[in-house]
């Protein structure tokens, strides 16, 4: 306590010994899953990603003391509500970072609501963020279930997979993702031939495989993410379900993913994401720099964090504090935000952050040229119709 | 094609043939709780750990030492078996005068230990274990496609139990065991050295959990908590068939897992409890379990 | 072989006729009174949330600690008592609005009356079967909370509202939430306390240590074995329920197996069979789950390594030892 209170003195005769104009002390809290099944796409790499922003904001320069602390949910809703309570009312954080997993996300959502702080969700997919369960206080940046369903599910149905079944993460993540797909999959003529939700996380997918293989789907939709991802790809290669002709669409993967399937197993699958390392100059000179850092390439959700971040930032200092989180998102919906990675981005009233969306191929390991050449891009899919429109009742920008 | 109750044929086969498998781990496991509480009055909360811990070790094997997964499927149960043998030497043997529920709490802490460890070091996400070349692919079966790994679980998972089996049963150094168990003093006035054949008693049985980790380990992806849960549903098939009762053990491994299967296929939500259930069951009307010997 | 019940080796309590006095011994009476006034300052000098996570799983050790300690009873499944109230609370006060002290009082009620169902089928069992029958009971009201639409599967039930208490005091501040609940587990605790020195109390005393002979001399032995299991059930469901309530979320980790284990640790490392013991160790553990959180899995290692040490070395406990110390009950 006391050691704490010498520390922040120590910090603050520094700030006043160099006599900048501004003076605005802002804490990030990246909270995330460091340990389990979604510790490669968000984990220490978001908390890197979170760093490389403060620094190329320039914060320093500018007068802002900006500390990055992280912690690990475990992806339960109770540790990480805990951890954010925490965070808001003892540590003073003014905003978090990142939260992947829904219903972590979720929880986090409501209690920034009520300490004022600001939410920068990455890593989450659930519609419900911006939607039944919005909050002021949230900004909802990198994808969506929706646009995961639309972007994936409306490529798959078209190119001819009419009958689906789905294979589901059972929480908040998952259920959205099945509903959303179903309405796309149905709005395109499709037909929904039944669905089975696995425990999160499974390692063990074989028997709700089998169930699939015997409903006479022509497609397996995999409502879930990482890890489990992972292992239902796998498992259905090994039990020969792609083999005997039924295909599968993974309606959520991280080019971690894809990286370690191998293209080999992985080629042919088609997949929504918001970033890809390869994309422009910008985002091949930006993720080469954090590949320094961390070894791989990055994901859409570090490369979200890291874009959320830089939008807060410019909000914060032109509101010149980061006190009040109802505010910093109120400015942050206000900005024309142009981003190195994202490129042209809009905070919508309910937080949704709008950008294009991009439908991708996962290459043949003839056409691979590298560890990390995985994609092909096939077409962008614009803000507008990626995600859902707004509902009148989320928009917080009219109060 | 006919159906029963609604459900084809093939679904309902093939469940039960996924059901064999699981099975298989289930009998292989319990195995080695029985035995060891059957000769030694031990819980060992632990087993699920040592499962874990083998399929780990394999893993290194091949990282760390180029060894491949058959030398790994005798050398990684070995190696997690003298492991066993050093507890049990260590801490396990201070509590045999003691209440059994004491071996129970300290199993739990060493479950706790070993699982925290692997968590700190290798992260749960988990560890690509790869199908040994000679037993990829599968074959077609007609109602589903069997991979040949998983008939290979199967096949080594009832030599494992009946050799084991007949091992305790039928054989002198079995008679020596059982005898132990009954009467411990009795048996060391013989001239038998009693503390020692607990030890690799209790090192055999946790070598069983080693092999079943290792035949897991292409199966499921290592992982630190892949014994975390399995252990509860072990101690549940353990407890039904009767505490100590090696065919117990091995028959109910291999029955439950049919269960579980065919629950899968009637009625999906249930497929988790249906073990707890029986075992409250079987608990309340035949304590001593179904094949137990003494109450 | 010869077998020693786990009470009579760990049990410090000599048997003094203290015990079997009216009213309290002037050394817990300052204990008690020394404890309050801690509490009522501490909220002020840490985070009166932890402060609140201490005291529920205070109580929630305490609770269990009725059973293990006095009853003899060794339950591997009380998650489900803590967690199952920990649900009905929430759902009570989310969906059905109730104030904080109803819905508290709904999700203990829920647990009497699981504790009842489960307890009247368990007590027929003893030493490892009756473990392994708590726990099987106690899984399948995790895959309940699993499944069952109203817990919310993986997602828990989340915001619940803190309300206004007795529909007047609004508990959405920390600090008034705070004196809510130190007034709950610290007449939870008390009245436990006055459990154990009771008649009934000592009844089970005698039934722990010698069955046989708590038969002969006409006792309803399963009758009182029941009631031991219930009442450790309401109140381990009392815990739970001010912990849905405090931190506005109930979720599977309240039912789950460790959670089971954890309360096990926490008696354990302060000393089963002593009224201080249980409160000591959940504070200890709690703690350490909190500032050791940053290291990740070491806090699961440290647990075990504290559990291993418990039984080899320290069976009495914390508590347990001071007690022997001193030559006093604690």
């Amino acid at each position: 306590m006391l050691k704490k209170l010498a520390l922040s003195t120590a910090v603050g005769a520094l700030a006043a010994g160099s006599a900048l104009a501004q003076d605005i002390d802002v804490k990030l809290g990246v909270l995330n899953d460091r340990s389990g099944t979604y510790a490669d796409l968000s984990g220490e790499g978001s908390a890197v990603a979170t760093r490389m922003a403060v620094e190329d904001f320039g914060a320093a320069e500018k007068g802002m003391n900006v500390e990055v602390i992280s912690a690990d949910h475990q992806n339960k809703p109770d540790v990480g509500s805990n951890i954010a309570r925490q965070w808001y009312d003892v540590d003073g954080v003014n905003a978090i970072v990142d939260v992947p997993t829904s219903s972590v996300a979720l929880a986090v959502a409501d209690i920034t609501a009520e300490a004022n702080g600001v939410l920068l969700d990455s890593g989450a997919g659930s519609t419900s963020l911006t939607r039944d369960q919005c909050q002021p206080t949230t900004v909802h940046w990198t994808y969506d279930t929706a646009a995961l369903a639309n972007g994936t599910g409306g490529a798959v149905t078209n190119a001819g997979g009419e009958k689906w079944f789905f294979l589901t993460a059972d929480y908040a993540f998952g259920h959205s993702l099945e509903e959303n797909t179903m309405a796309v999959v149905e709005e395109n003529g499709g037909e929904v031939v039944g669905n089975v939700r696995h425990p999160f996380p499974s390692q063990d997918f074989s028997s709700f495989l089998l169930q699939a293989q015997g409903s006479g789907a022509d497609v397996i939709g995999l409502a879930n993410a990482g890890g489990d991802t992972v292992n239902a790809i796998k498992q259905a290669s090994e039990f020969g379900i792609t083999q005997a002709g039924q295909s599968l669409a993974a309606l959520l993967m991280f080019v971690t993913d894809v990286h370690s399937l191998g293209t080999q197993t992985a080629q042919g699958l088609n997949l929504t994401e918001a970033f890809y390392w390869d994309q422009n100059d910008a985002t091949r000179e930006w993720s080469a720099r954090f590949e320094e850092e961390m070894g791989s390439k990055p994901t859409m959700v570090h490369a979200g964090a890291y874009s959320a971040t830089m939008a807060y930032l410019a909000a914060v200092e032109e509101l010149g504090s980061a006190e009040d989180g109802r505010a910093v998102v109120a400015k942050m919906r206000e900005m024309d935000i142009d981003d190195p990675l994202f490129g042209k981005v809009t905070v919508r009233g309910d937080g949704r952050a709008i950008h294009d969306m991009y439908l991708f191929e996962v290459k043949s390991p003839d056409e691979s040229e590298g560890e990390w050449d995985l994609y092909n891009e096939i077409s962008t899919i614009s803000g507008e119709d990626a995600f859902l429109p707004m509902l009148d009742e989320c928009d917080f920008s009219k109060s | 094609m006919f159906e029963l109750l609604g459900i084809p044929p093939q679904v309902l086969l093939g469940q039960l043939l996924l059901g064999l498998i699981n099975g298989s781990f289930y009998a292989v496991l319990s195995l080695g709780l029985a035995v060891i509480f059957g000769l030694l009055n031990i819980i060992n909360f632990a087993h699920g750990a040592l499962y874990m811990m083998a399929a780990f070790v394999a893993w290194m094997l091949l990282e760390y030492l180029g060894i491949g997964y058959w030398p790994a499927l005798i050398l990684a149960p070995l190696i997690v078996g003298a492991f066993g043998v050093l507890l049990e030497r260590t801490m396990l043997s201070r509590l045999y005068h003691l209440d059994h529920l004491y071996g129970l709490l300290l199993t739990f802490g060493l479950a706790l230990i070993i699982q925290g460890l692997f968590r700190n070091y290798y992260g749960i996400s988990g560890l690509p274990y790869q199908i040994p070349e000679a037993l990829s692919g599968g074959r077609n079966l007609g109602f589903m496609f069997l991979p040949n790994y998983r008939a290979w679980v199967v096949v080594a998972s009832i030599l494992v139990c009946f050799g084991t089996w007949f091992m305790i049963e039928k054989t002198r150094l079995g008679a020596y065991l059982r005898a132990a168990t009954e009467n411990p003093t009795l048996v060391g006035a013989f001239g038998i050295n009693v503390p020692l054949m607990i030890m690799l008693t209790y090192g055999f049985g946790v070598a069983l959990a080693g092999f079943a980790g290792v035949l897991a380990a292409p199966i499921y992806s290592v992982n630190p908590n892949m014994g975390a849960d399995l252990i509860i549903v072990v101690f549940a098939v353990v407890v039904i068939g009767g505490m100590g009762s090696i065919m117990g053990a091995i028959l109910t491994g291999y029955m439950l897992g049919l269960v579980e299967g065919l629950t899968r296929v009637f009625y999906p939500e249930g497929s988790a409890v249906v073990i707890f259930v029986i075992m409250a069951i079987v608990l309340l009307i035949k304590p001593e379990g179904l094949f137990g010997r003494t109450a | 072989m010869e077998r020693t019940a786990p009470q009579s080796t760990t049990d410090p309590t000599p048997d003094t006729p203290m015990a079997h006095q009216a009213g309290m011994p002037r050394l817990h009476k300052v204990i008690f009174a020394i404890l309050l006034a801690f509490l009522i300052v501490l909220p002020f000098l840490v985070y009166p949330v932890f402060a609140m996570k201490v005291m529920c799983f205070a109580l929630f050790a305490a609770a269990f600690n009725l059973l293990l300690g006095f009853g003899g009873l060794l339950s591997f499944g009380h998650a489900a008592y803590f967690g199952g109230a920990s649900y009905v609370a929430a759902h009570a006060a989310k969906v059905w609005g109730l104030t904080p002290e109803l819905a508290v009082l709904c999700g203990t009620l829920a647990a009497g009356v699981l504790g009842l169902a489960i307890g009247f089928l368990a007590i027929r069992r003893q030493g490892i079967y009756f473990a392994m029958v708590t726990l099987a009971f106690a899984q399948m009201v995790y895959f309940f909370s699993l499944q069952a639409p109203f817990t919310g599967g993986e997602d828990g039930i989340q915001s619940v509202p803190r309300g206004d208490l007795f529909g007047l005091i609004p508990l959405e501040d920390n600090v008034a939430l705070y004196f809510f609940v130190l007034a709950v587990t610290f007449a939870g605790i008390l009245f436990l306390y006055r459990i154990v020195h009771s008649p009934f109390g000592q009844v089970l005393k005698a039934i722990r240590e010698n069955e046989p002979r708590a038969i002969s001399l006409g006792y309803n032995v399963a009758r009182y074995k029941l009631m031991v299991f219930v009442l450790s059930a309401t109140f381990a469901g009392l815990a739970g329920a001010l912990k849905s309530q405090v931190f506005q979320l109930s979720s599977l980790t309240d039912v789950h197996w460790a959670m089971s284990g954890e309360v096990v640790l926490m008696t354990l490392l302060g000393g089963m069979g002593t009224i201080f013991g249980p409160l000591v160790g959940a504070a200890i553990i709690v703690t350490m789950q909190n500032y050791l959180a940053t290291f990740g899995a070491w806090v699961t290692i440290i647990q075990g390594v504290i559990f291993v040490i418990g039984v080899l070395l320290f069976r009495e406990g914390i508590v347990g030892v001071i007690s022997r110390w001193i030559k006093r009950p604690l």
